[in-house]
C-alpha cells in the first residue's frame, strides 16, 4: 500500500502531537483528581461538553454509516457503494470514540457495562446503551468484510454475507431508536431546557438532523479520502447525497419552525438574550447550505460542496451544543464554560479518530471497488478503479 | 402508609438544627464553615436559607413519580412504597442523568472522589422503617419540620392555613408539583419568594419520556417490515431485471 510521507502532512502530525499530549496529560489529571479537577460541572450543571460534544455529536456524526447502509442495501441504489465503506468505517470509529469519551465522564467508568445487566426500561439512557452497544457489534460485523478480505478469510465473508441483510435491517433501526433517543433525553427537562430547544418532538428533531449530518459527513469524508489518498472526488455520487441533502434540511428547517410557531414561543425570537443569538447562528449554518445546495453549480462544485458540508456540520454541532449546554445554562441558573481539559480531552479525540481512519484507510481495502459483494446481488459499476492517482 | 415530612415556613427559626442533625446521621462533616453553605452539596443533603426575615429549607423532595428515578439506567434510585426515593451506591455508574432530570436540583456528586456517589437525603429511610421520625423532623425544636402519614400531614396543613389564614399564603407547595411529593412546604408569602420552584408541571415528569419509550416496540416491529419490503422489493426489481438481460 501506500506507505510515502506527504510534506504537508509534517504540520498536521504536530498539531497531532501536540493534542494527544495534552490528552494524555487531561487523562492523567482526570484519573487523579476525578471530575471535580478537570471539568468545570457542578452540581447545577452536571452535563458539559463530553456529553454535548463527545456524546451527542459524536453519535450524530456518525449517522452517514446507517444512511448509506440503507441507501446502498435496503433501497439498492448500488451506485453509492464505492462511498459505503467508508461510511461504515466513520461510523463504526465514531461509536468507539463514543464509548471511549464515556469512559472519561462517567463517575465510575469501571461499570459501564451496569445498564446492560442491571435493566430499567423507563430509562431513555437505558435504551441509548443497549441501543449503541448493539450497533457498536452490527457496525464491527458491516465492516468485518474488509478486514476478511485483506487477510484473505473466505469461509467468514460467507457466513456474512449469509447474515447481512436481516443484520442491515437491525442496524438501521437501532440507529433509528438511538439517535432519536438522544432527543429524548432532553424531554424529562421541560423547566430547564429554553423554550427554542425543548419540544415534546425533540426525538424526531435529533433523528432528521442527524440523517442530515450522516449525509453531510459523507460528503466531507469523500473530499477528505479524496485528497489524502489522490483518488478523485466521486462528485456525482458526492452531488447526489447533496440534492438529497437540501431537500432534507428545508424539511427539517421548516418543521422546526412549525413547531415553534404551534407551541407559540416565536416571541422569543424577539429577546435580545445569547439562547436568540446561537438559535439564529445554529438556523444560518444550516439554511445557507440549504439554500446554496438547491444550485446545481454549488452541489457540482468539490469546493462549494465541501463548504455547504462542513456548513452543515457545524450547524448540526451548533444545535447539539445549544440542546445540552447552552439552551441548559438560564434553567440551571448557572453559567458554564468547560475547563482547558475537557477541551483536550475531547480534541484528542477527534484527532485520534482521523489518525486512526486514516491507518486502517492505508491497510484495509476501504477504496477499492473489487470488494465482495457482500449480502447484495452483484453491483454493476460503471467506473473505472480510480487507485493511487498520486 | 407513605410518610411525608412537612416543612412550615412559618415557624422555622433558621437555628439550623435540622442541618446538624442531618450531618450527623450520615457521619458528615459539620461545622460553622458547612453552616454557613446555602446550597445542597455532597456533604450537605438538606439546607436551611434564608430569604430577608423568612427561611426555607432544602432537601429532596421524594416526589411521587421521581424523574430521578425513571431516568436512571441502572435503576440505582427507586421510590419505596414507604414514600423515601432511595439511592443504591452499588448499582451507579455515575453518569449523573438523576441530577440533570431532578426538577428540584436536589442530588448532588461527590466531585473530588476518585469513586464518587450521588448524594441526596433519603428520609431517613432506614429510621422510618424502624417507626422513628427523621433525624430532622426529631431535631427540629419548633416543630417547623415534621414528619409523618402524608395524608395526615395534608389534613394539619389545611387546619393551619383554615385556622390562621393570615399568617399563611393559602397553598400547600408538593400537593401538585410534578405530580405531587413527599415534601410539603407552607409559607406565609408566595412560594417563589422562599426560592421554590413554582413554574413547574402538575404532571408527573417520567410521563413526558415513557409517551416515547412506549413506541419503541413499535418502531422495531414496523420497521423491521418496513425496511424488509422495501429490501425484497427493490432486490427483486434488480434480480428481473438482470434476468430481462440475460434473455435473447
Amino acid at each position: 500500500m501506500n506507505g510515502r510521507t506527504f510534506p504537508k502532512c509534517t504540520i498536521w502530525r504536530a498539531i497531532f502531537a501536540i493534542l494527544m499530549a495534552a490528552g494524555a496529560y487531561a487523562t492523567y489529571l482526570r484519573v487523579r483528581y476525578g471530575l471535580g479537577g478537570v471539568t468545570n460541572l457542578s452540581d447545577q450543571f452536571p452535563w458539559g461538553i463530553w456529553i454535548g460534544f463527545d456524546i451527542l455529536c459524536g453519535v450524530g456524526l456518525a449517522a452517514g454509516g446507517f444512511t448509506l447502509v440503507a441507501v446502498v442495501h435496503i433501497f439498492n441504489i448500488e451506485r453509492y457503494k464505492s462511498i459505503l465503506r467508508p461510511a461504515i468505517l466513520t461510523a463504526f470509529l465514531g461509536y468507539v470514540l463514543v464509548v471511549l469519551a464515556l469512559m472519561f465522564d462517567l463517575g465510575r467508568p469501571d461499570r459501564i457495562w451496569h445498564p446492560l445487566v442491571m435493566w430499567n426500561p423507563h430509562s431513555v439512557m437505558f435504551e441509548v446503551a443497549w441501543c449503541v452497544t448493539l450497533y457498536t457489534t452490527v457496525l464491527a460485523l458491516e465492516f468485518a468484510p474488509a478486514v476478511f478480505e485483506r487477510l484473505g478469510w473466505k469461509k467468514p465473508l460467507g457466513w456474512l454475507k449469509l447474515i447481512s441483510v436481516p443484520l442491515m435491517i437491525v442496524g438501521v433501526i437501532l440507529s433509528t431508536l438511538h439517535q432519536s433517543s438522544l432527543g429524548s433525553l432532553y424531554l424529562i427537562v421541560p423547566h430547564k431546557l429554553y423554550g427554542l430547544w425543548y419540544t415534546p418532538v425533540l426525538p424526531i428533531f435529533f433523528y432528521l438532523s442527524a440523517i442530515c449530518v450522516g449525509l453531510a459527513m459523507t460528503i466531507f469524508e469523500s473530499w477528505h479520502s479524496s485528497r489524502a489518498f489522490g483518488r478523485e472526488l466521486e462528485l456525482p455520487l458526492a452531488a447526489g447525497l447533496a440534492r438529497v441533502l437540501a431537500v432534507l434540511l428545508m424539511t427539517y428547517l421548516f418543521v422546526r419552525f412549525l413547531d415553534l410557531a404551534q407551541r407559540g414561543v416565536l416571541g422569543l425570537l424577539r429577546e435580545n438574550r445569547t439562547e436568540t443569538w446561537l438559535f439564529a447562528l445554529e438556523i444560518a449554518l444550516l439554511a445557507i447550505p440549504t439554500l446554496l445546495l438547491f444550485r446545481r453549480r454549488v452541489r457540482w462544485n468539490p469546493a462549494r460542496l465541501y463548504g455547504c458540508a462542513v456548513m452543515v456540520i457545524f450547524g448540526f454541532v451548533a444545535n447539539r451544543l445549544n440542546v445540552s449546554v447552552t439552551g441548559m445554562e438560564a434553567g440551571s441558573g448557572t453559567h458554564y464554560v468547560p475547563k482547558w481539559t475537557e477541551v483536550a480531552v475531547t480534541l484528542a479525540i477527534i484527532a485520534l479518530g482521523f489518525a486512526v481512519f486514516r491507518v486502517i484507510a492505508r491497510h484495509f481495502p476501504i477504496f477499492e471497488q473489487h470488494h465482495a459483494q457482500v449480502g447484495a446481488p452483484a453491483a454493476f459499476d460503471q467506473r473505472g478503479e480510480p487507485v493511487g492517482v498520486n | 402508609m407513605p410518610r411525608a415530612i412537612l416543612y412550615d415556613s412559618t415557624m422555622c427559626i433558621g437555628c439550623k438544627a435540622c442541618e446538624a442533625a442531618c450531618a450527623e446521621r450520615w457521619h458528615l462533616p459539620y461545622d460553622d464553615k458547612v453552616a454557613a453553605e446555602s446550597r445542597l452539596s455532597a456533604h450537605k443533603l438538606t439546607t436551611i436559607q434564608a430569604f430577608g426575615e423568612r427561611y426555607s429549607r432544602r432537601l429532596c423532595m421524594h416526589c411521587a413519580e421521581p424523574a430521578c428515578a425513571s431516568v436512571c439506567p441502572v435503576g440505582a434510585l427507586h421510590k419505596t412504597s414507604l414514600g423515601p426515593v432511595v439511592y443504591d451506591a452499588d448499582k451507579c455508574m455515575g453518569c449523573r442523568y438523576c441530577m440533570t432530570a431532578c426538577p428540584f436540583q436536589v442530588p448532588a456528586y461527590e466531585w473530588n472522589s476518585r469513586l464518587p456517589k450521588v448524594r441526596k437525603c433519603d428520609m431517613c429511610y432506614d429510621r422510618q422503617r424502624a417507626g422513628k421520625p427523621t433525624a430532622c423532623a426529631e431535631a427540629c425544636p419548633t416543630g417547623a419540620t415534621t414528619c409523618g402519614d402524608r395524608d395526615a400531614l395534608i389534613a394539619e396543613a389545611r387546619r393551619r392555613l383554615a385556622a390562621k389564614p393570615g399568617d399563611y399564603y393559602q397553598r400547600i407547595y408538593g400537593l401538585q408539583e410534578v405530580g405531587g411529593t413527599s415534601v410539603l412546604y407552607l409559607s406565609a408569602v408566595p412560594f417563589a419568594q422562599i426560592g421554590l420552584r413554582t413554574h413547574l408541571p402538575q404532571q408527573p415528569l417520567p410521563a413526558l419520556t415513557w409517551r416515547v419509550l412506549e413506541a419503541v416496540p413499535d418502531v422495531v416491529s414496523v420497521g423491521s417490515v418496513l425496511l424488509g419490503g422495501i429490501w425484497w422489493i427493490t432486490n427483486r426489481r434488480d434480480e428481473v431485471a438482470r434476468a430481462e438481460r440475460k434473455k435473447p
